[in-house]
């Protein structure tokens, strides 16, 4: 059958496609050629000066950036271990299974920013209650939030605890969909626990984990409001992120253009890295 | 007979001298806000705003988070209402984001608020988007006991966009029971061998509060600390830093502008009375609470106002908390003008002028206007009117939290305050230090120019890193002063001078 008009059906999906992916792309991209701010609001075309002065005059985006990626590989690769163990506890046959299997999810269903307010206050240093349990082990109060060293690990706390259920889940629905036999093969040949695991276990996790980590690591590196919650990306500079700057000249300074220019750049280095850090956790975790 | 006339008489006198109490009973068992006072009448009174009918109408207002200004805007848009008939749809903003809030319609050529709040420093950014405050209001009697400053910080060229309804300064708040207490005193000038006062200068401030730093002096068994202070990036922070700067850069043999050479317009924030202010403010560090260097404006009032600190300074916001009847330190807490230096930098020369000077910060207050586009401008100005009536007022400014400061002259007399339970040498104190702030003639003023936003950023983040030891007091500095000679390049050295010279003029007392 010659059904010429199929293609007309198309049509929805792609102006959707269109409006919400397409055109805010191509308008993100003439927005930073512009010199969009708050005294020329205007799209007025100034080339590329915004890229040059990013590429060559603002330390402070690519400072954010290397700290985004320390957070955010960090924070992923403690929640893939610690999901998995918890994955694998709750895998066996455990008393109170379903209990905890809850348990552990409650975090992720929490609302971030109402969990980082509460955090927040945690860590407050003099009036928080952490320092003050503390206090009373004779513990000199921690500086949690404004040392800068320190106040990066704060930060990693708080996400490894909000999303440490999302690797959980991934990885346990992973775990649940293995085939048996291979366990059997190596029940009969006598494997350790251990071996099980290393032989076993983890090759067969291993496109599933890719899959969580790679998720996990697309939205760490959006990593927003916990730092802007917690931190306000001090002290200092400290625990100032990518996506935390471009708000800051976007949405407090009012540097539309720049921010559109940033916020490009971004786009581009993280679809770059991201297929690439896919390509190597293949290659390293898949064996033929 | 003439014992009637004489009763008849006496009744008429008495209901006449008390008919303004029963007629301001009337408006205070409905509001129990203003049971204080009662109405007052004028202009926009509750009982001329009960005459107005708005219903059918919907005022829209974005306003900041509660509770500073945004408890005041809320429970005034609740008594509007009543009064009116209109429906008053509230939007509470975090502080950062009021300016994007609001530029963003704007920009779009949209009115979803008929009004906004912000700060009075957006004025430059804002103006071409806001009604001008139309004559009827700017010459009604509530207006008319509005100081002069603010009248000048509300407007632009002469010509008034934002409505009065705050007015803000930085100065120096202190434990009166510890810097007035004869043992302590001893005590300091055993230890120290220098004089337990008021501190004149940031020196002293500085070498107090260190003193008093990390252990009970108030006998309540927790550690008191030197100073809270509003240290954190992006939530005001620049503004506590001009107010440590102004004495050692404000020097009035130097006209012609403490942020910019108003003639060049070199960046001026990284000369050394700049530095100099920096480097003390690296110090205080030390003498903050555990955690003080992320210390906002909200933790510093909650730290001074609850018996935490020895110091602060800042708006009146703590001040006005501590001493309010529940505060732990309600009456023990002392006002002052910010303290000064023994040097000034002077910029003609390249050296330092010896001497004493002392430079009161004009910090922006919170500051409202009304969109051009909106549809509703007159019920827009007068809920403003309203919200600022002399009722609501002196309701307003003795809430701590309510963030509504003294802007009018009848707040400047003591009686005002010992009214509502301050000790009168406290209230004496206060209104001595505002008035004095007042009539000082070596005054900074807000940096308000297009751009504004990027300037104080650029300063924060500067000094926020000097702060955090990321770089040392000069480095940061001479990175903020690169990032406004960038700044300066993108808006136009002319568009930012022209804008300067307005602020200038009020430092250099030509306004």
């Amino acid at each position: 059958m010659n059904f010429k008009h199929k293609y007309v059906f198309l049509f929805p999906g792609l102006f959707v496609l269109i409006g919400i992916l397409i055109f805010p792309i191509i308008f993100t991209i003439r927005l930073s050629l512009s010199g969009w701010n708050s005294y020329t609001p205007e799209m007025n075309f100034i080339g590329i000066t915004n890229y040059i002065r990013l590429f060559t005059d603002d330390p402070r985006f690519w400072e954010s950036f290397f700290r985004l990626s320390f957070l955010s590989v960090t924070t992923v690769i403690l929640q893939y271990i610690i999901g998995f163990a918890l994955a694998l506890i709750v895998w066996r046959e455990i008393k109170f299974k379903r209990f905890f299997r809850v348990i552990f999810l409650i975090p992720m269903m929490t609302t971030p920013v109402i969990m980082t307010v509460i955090w927040r206050t945690f860590f407050h240093e003099s009036l928080g209650p952490v320092n003050d349990l503390l206090g009373n082990l004779g513990v000199e109060p921690i500086l949690w939030l404004s040392d800068p060293v320190i106040a990066k690990f704060t930060v990693i706390i708080v996400e490894v605890w909000q999303w440490t259920p999302f690797m959980f889940l991934l990885l346990l629905a992973g775990l649940l969909s293995l085939p048996k036999e291979p366990f059997l093969a190596a029940a009969i040949d006598g494997a350790s626990p251990f071996r099980k695991f290393v032989y076993v276990t983890f090759p067969l996790m291993a496109p599933i984990s890719i899959g969580a980590i790679i998720i996990r690591l697309i939205e760490a590196s959006k990593i927003m409001d916990t730092v802007f919650v917690l931190t306000s990306g001090g002290p200092g500079t400290a625990t100032e992120t990518s996506s935390f700057y471009i708000y800051i000249k976007g949405l407090r300074e009012f540097q539309m253009g720049y921010a559109a220019t940033l916020s490009f750049t971004y786009l581009v280095i993280m679809i770059i890295s991201l297929t690439i850090i896919a390509k190597v956790l293949t290659k390293l975790m898949i064996k033929e | 007979m003439k014992t009637i006339k004489t009763y008849v008489v006496a009744l008429i006198s008495a209901l006449l001298v008390l008919s303004p109490v029963a007629y301001a009973d009337k408006w205070s068992d409905q509001f129990p806000h203003i049971k204080a006072t009662g109405d007052i009448p004028g202009e926009c009174s509750y009982d001329a705003m009960s005459k107005k009918n708005y219903k059918g109408k919907t005022l829209k207002i974005n306003t900041h988070a509660v509770p500073v200004m945004g408890e005041p805007t809320a429970l005034h848009a609740e008594q509007f209402a009543k009064l009116t008939g209109a429906k008053v749809d509230v939007t509470h903003t975090p502080a950062g984001d009021l300016y994007a809030k609001a530029m963003v319609p704007f920009q779009a050529g949209q009115a979803p608020y008929d009004i906004v709040f912000g700060f009075s420093n957006f004025i430059n950014d804002w103006k071409r988007y806001l009604e001008p405050v139309p004559k009827k209001y700017v010459e009604m009697k509530q207006m008319q006991d509005v100081t002069p400053s603010h009248i000048g910080i509300a407007s632009w060229d002469g010509v008034m966009y934002q409505f009065p309804v705050d007015g803000d300064r930085h100065y120096l708040k202190y434990r009166k029971d510890v810097i007035d207490n004869p043992e302590y005193q001893k005590k300091y000038k055993a230890d120290t061998g220098k004089e337990l006062r008021v501190p004149q200068t940031w020196k002293e401030y500085g070498e107090m509060a260190a003193y008093f730093n990390g252990w009970d002096w108030d006998g309540d068994g927790e550690k008191e600390y030197g100073s809270a202070e509003v240290m954190k990036k992006d939530d005001l922070m620049y503004a506590a830093f001009y107010s440590r700067s102004a004495a050692y850069s404000k020097n009035p043999k130097t006209p012609g502008g403490f942020f910019f050479d108003l003639k060049t317009m070199k960046p001026l924030i990284n000369n050394p009375g700049f530095v100099e202010a920096l480097t003390d403010w690296v110090a205080a560090t030390k003498y903050v609470p555990p955690g003080g260097i992320n210390f906002g404006l909200g933790d510093e009032i909650g730290s001074f106002g609850g018996g935490q600190t020895l110091f602060s300074f800042s708006w009146d916001d703590a001040f006005v908390a501590a001493m309010q009847p529940d505060s732990p330190i309600n009456n023990k807490v002392g006002a002052a003008q910010l303290p000064g230096a023994m040097k000034v930098w002077n910029r003609s020369t390249n050296s330092w002028d010896q001497g004493f000077n002392q430079a009161p910060f004009f910090v922006w207050g919170w500051a409202v206007g009304v969109a051009k586009k909106s549809k509703e401008k007159e019920m827009a100005f007068d809920y403003l009117c309203f919200f600022a009536n002399e009722a609501n007022h002196q309701a307003d400014i003795g809430i701590g939290r309510f963030g509504v400061n003294p802007f009018r002259n009848d707040d400047f007399k003591a009686d005002v305050w010992t009214q509502i339970g301050w000790d009168k040498d406290i209230a004496q104190s206060y209104v001595d230090t505002l008035a004095q702030m007042e009539e000082s003639k070596n005054r900074v003023f807000p940096l308000r120019v297009p751009g504004t936003f990027e300037f104080n950023a650029a300063l924060a983040t500067a000094a926020a890193k000097a702060l955090a030891g990321q770089l040392s007091p000069q480095a940061a500095l001479d990175e903020a002063a690169k990032q406004w000679e960038d700044i300066l390049n993108r808006v136009g050295k002319d568009n930012v001078r022209a804008a300067y010279s307005v602020g200038v003029a009020m430092e250099d007392n030509k306004l």
